[in-house]
């Protein structure tokens, strides 16, 4: 009894010595996120000048670090990027960590930088974790490029997107157009209600649908299928019961895009309603061959790989710094003007059909 | 259960003698792959490749460190990556409500010690199985860091800290996190090794009840292990969050799996009573080591993964297979004293006093 209560006692004792401990640090004050001192904001010391007919160095060494390894999208951008690298007599090769987490790049990063590689091109799966292993790179001369996903504005020079907003949401809406004959009622099939670039698409297929050459066709409805499997299936079930005339359904997200065309393959609806969307090929061909899809979009992975291994190769050589206006020479691709933030655009999505879909394996 | 710890009492004095070759082993392997790395890997013997692939395993270590006294008594703490995640999540969280980080910082060890400790009640009251009850907070911890930030990412913390992090002492290539690295060790030495809590650590992990009954504190010590533990983990998740210099709920996932290896790898047995901190020590030196040579010669993680699964495999077999050769040999008093092992020992092992100070009293413990 006695031993309790003393042990009681210590206990009691023990919380309130944290709790003032606490309460004093706390009343200190100290380092918060408004005072925090941030480290250097951008001015990498000597600025380089890009000169556009700077010969493609030569042995060029140039890694491509994707999100993770075994990702099958990732590995065909890649194999784009190593067939430019080759392409300019360099050597390219992919590395890079089994699990998609936050930091598992970083050891990839350093291990890079003291295999003195002429370039990391890199899809960041945290910007911020990556950005000071990336930072220290180019200390050391190493070119940074991202790739299908950002790292850090100032740890890279130049970051190469698939596409833009507004193409993805113009071209969705072409596409839609065309395959219900220019009138009817559609309805958006999307994933989250607050993911940030389906949004922007969503934002961009209603504009689009202002022009007067779609005057013909009155989007009704914005479904969200959270990016699952079965909440897509259900929700397009709905969607087709609920709106009995309805002529379309756009999905700009692959899981929505497959799981609709399955609902719809097997119902009745088949080649009565029209789906269009982003989806990648692989998961959408059986539809494509059975008709309940005519035609979808994606960016090419590839060409995304052979865009960013271009930048790279042009950064290590000097062509380019990654400066708003300068421009990218890409091979086949043509020539890419640098925007904003050192982005470079691949262009407008391409589209998938019954023509095309075999060349394609992704 | 006495009965069978009984019986494994005369074998493992002939154990003793593997541990230490065991260690010696391990030892050998490190100065092999650093000689290796060195000769045949270019980049690899520069003071920055050292810096970061000693950096790299820092975290690895701390949780290690905090598992060793705790699989020494005969348990486990799966959670320990889990801890560190939430630890995480909550710098971020408080960064993110404009908290000073010179708060956070108690704050998060105590929170450390708070998780630890729910461990330790789970299993010290409730008499529940160290592995089970650990399991399940390995998902709840985990689970609770995406409560506390969701799966967002917080960064921008203080550049007055984070070099503590990420920089190495000025004109040396030890970054400061290895140093408090290899504080923590020397401290773990100590206590394992030089202190009676230490012995009664060996104790637990022989034979909890006899351990009991010559009146070691078995609950008390259990409680206090499981804390360290939270703590030690706290301390790490500052680590990892200042150098990464990003919050995430999903920060050291499956971390506890590389840090159980390590230990293990060090020679200590998962049934408890028996292992060093120089063992475990050299396990991550070795696997820090290895990881980096592979990754300059550019062996993918699958190929790794398979290395560092047969180095397990053999660190938990050469004991046994050990035994196994020696009781085929005549009866027990060749074997007790048989001071020459087929390979000599002349790789002088810098602590061997250590083990014998640590085994010697607790045997007397046991009887």
């Amino acid at each position: 009894m006695i031993r309790s209560r003393t042990r009681r006692a210590r206990a009691a004792l023990a919380v309130t010595g944290a709790g003032l401990a606490f309460a004093l640090v706390a009343a200190c004050g100290g380092t918060t996120k408004d005072s925090a001192p941030q480290a250097d904001a951008g001015g990498s010391g000597t600025e380089k000048v890009a000169d556009p007919n700077a010969p493609i160095k030569e042995g060029l060494k140039i890694a491509f670090l994707p999100k993770e390894i075994d990702n099958p999208y990732e590995n065909l951008v890649d194999q784009g990027g190593i067939a430019a690298v080759e392409e300019l007599g360099g050597t390219g090769k992919e590395v890079g960590p089994s699990d998609a987490s936050a930091s598992s790049q970083v050891s990839y990063i350093n291990t890079l930088v003291q295999q003195n590689q002429d370039a990391i091109v890199i899809a960041a799966n945290d910007p911020n974790a990556v950005a000071p292993a990336l930072k220290e790179a180019m200390a050391k001369g190493i070119a940074v490029v991202s790739y299908d996903s950002d790292a850090a504005t100032d740890a890279r020079q130049v970051f190469v997107n698939q596409a833009n907003s507004e193409d993805i949401g113009r071209t969705q809406i072409k596409m839609i157009a065309e395959q219900i004959g220019g009138k009817g009622k559609i309805a958006i099939l999307s994933a989250t209600p607050n993911a940030t670039n389906q949004n922007t698409w969503i934002e961009y297929m209603k504009d689009e649908l202002k022009k007067p050459e779609y005057s013909g066709i009155e989007l009704v409805k914005v479904a969200y299928g959270n990016d699952d499997d079965q909440q897509s299936f259900q929700e397009t079930q709905a969607l087709l019961k609920s709106i009995p005339d309805l002529k379309g359904i756009v999905s700009p997200t692959t899981v929505g895009i497959s799981a609709a065309a399955r609902y719809i393959s097997s119902s009745p609806y088949k080649g009565k309603v029209a789906l269009t969307g982003l989806g990648t090929p692989n998961q959408m061909r059986q539809f494509i061959k059975d008709g309940t899809v005519t035609e979808f979009a994606l960016w090419d992975p590839e060409q995304l790989g052979y865009l960013a291994g271009y930048a790279a190769a042009a950064l290590a050589s000097g062509q380019i710094t990654g400066k708003e206006g300068e421009v990218l020479k890409a091979g086949e691709l043509g020539e890419r003007t640098i925007g904003k933030n050192g982005e470079i655009i691949l262009g407008p999505p391409t589209t998938f059909n019954a023509d095309n879909i075999d060349d394609y394996d992704f | 259960m006495s009965d069978q710890k009984l019986a494994t009492v005369p074998r493992r004095r002939f154990g003793v003698g593997a541990v230490l070759r065991w260690e010696t082993i391990l030892l050998a392997l490190c100065v092999l792959v650093f000689v290796f790395g060195s000769a045949s890997t270019p980049g690899f013997a520069e003071a920055d490749n050292i810096s970061f692939l000693l950096l790299d395993y820092t975290e690895v270590a701390l949780l290690a460190m905090a598992l060793l006294p705790i699989i020494l008594t005969g348990h486990i703490d799966l959670s320990v990556a889990s801890i560190l995640g939430f630890c995480s999540a909550l710098t971020g969280a408080l960064w993110n409500a404009g908290v000073s980080f010179e708060t956070i910082v108690p704050v998060v060890l105590l929170a450390g010690a708070l998780l630890g400790s729910v461990n330790a009640g789970l299993i010290v009251k409730f008499g529940l199985p160290a592995l089970a009850v650990t399991i399940g907070t390995l998902g709840l911890y985990r689970g609770l860091a995406y409560v506390v930030l969701g799966d967002g990412a917080v960064t921008g913390f203080p550049a007055n800290y984070r070099p503590l992090a990420t920089d190495t002492v000025p004109g040396t290539f030890l970054p400061y996190p290895t140093l408090l690295v290899l504080v923590v060790c020397v401290l773990a030495a100590v206590v394992v090794h030089y202190t009676p809590i230490g012995r009664s650590l060996y104790a637990v992990g022989l034979g909890e009840q006899t351990a009991r009954f010559s009146g070691i504190r078995v609950e008390r010590l259990r409680f206090t292990l499981y804390i360290v533990s939270g703590v030690l983990c706290a301390v790490a998740s500052l680590v990892y969050t200042l150098r990464y210099n990003s919050a995430r709920a999903d920060n050291g996932y499956g971390m506890e799996l590389i840090a159980v290896a390590a230990v293990l790898l060090g020679g200590v047995s998962i049934f408890g009573g028996r292992g060093t901190v120089i063992g475990v020590s050299s396990a991550l030196l070795l696997m820090a080591g290895l990881r980096n040579v592979l990754f300059l010669n550019d062996v993918t993680n699958e190929i790794q993964n398979v290395i560092n699964g047969l180095l397990l495999i053999i660190s938990v077999l050469v004991p046994v297979i050990a035994t196994l050769l020696r009781r085929r040999r005549p009866p027990a008093p060749a074997a007790a004293a048989d001071p020459a092992p087929p390979e000599p020992e002349p790789v002088s092992v810098p602590d061997p006093d250590p083990v014998g100070v640590s085994h010697g009293p607790n045997e007397e413990d046991q009887r």
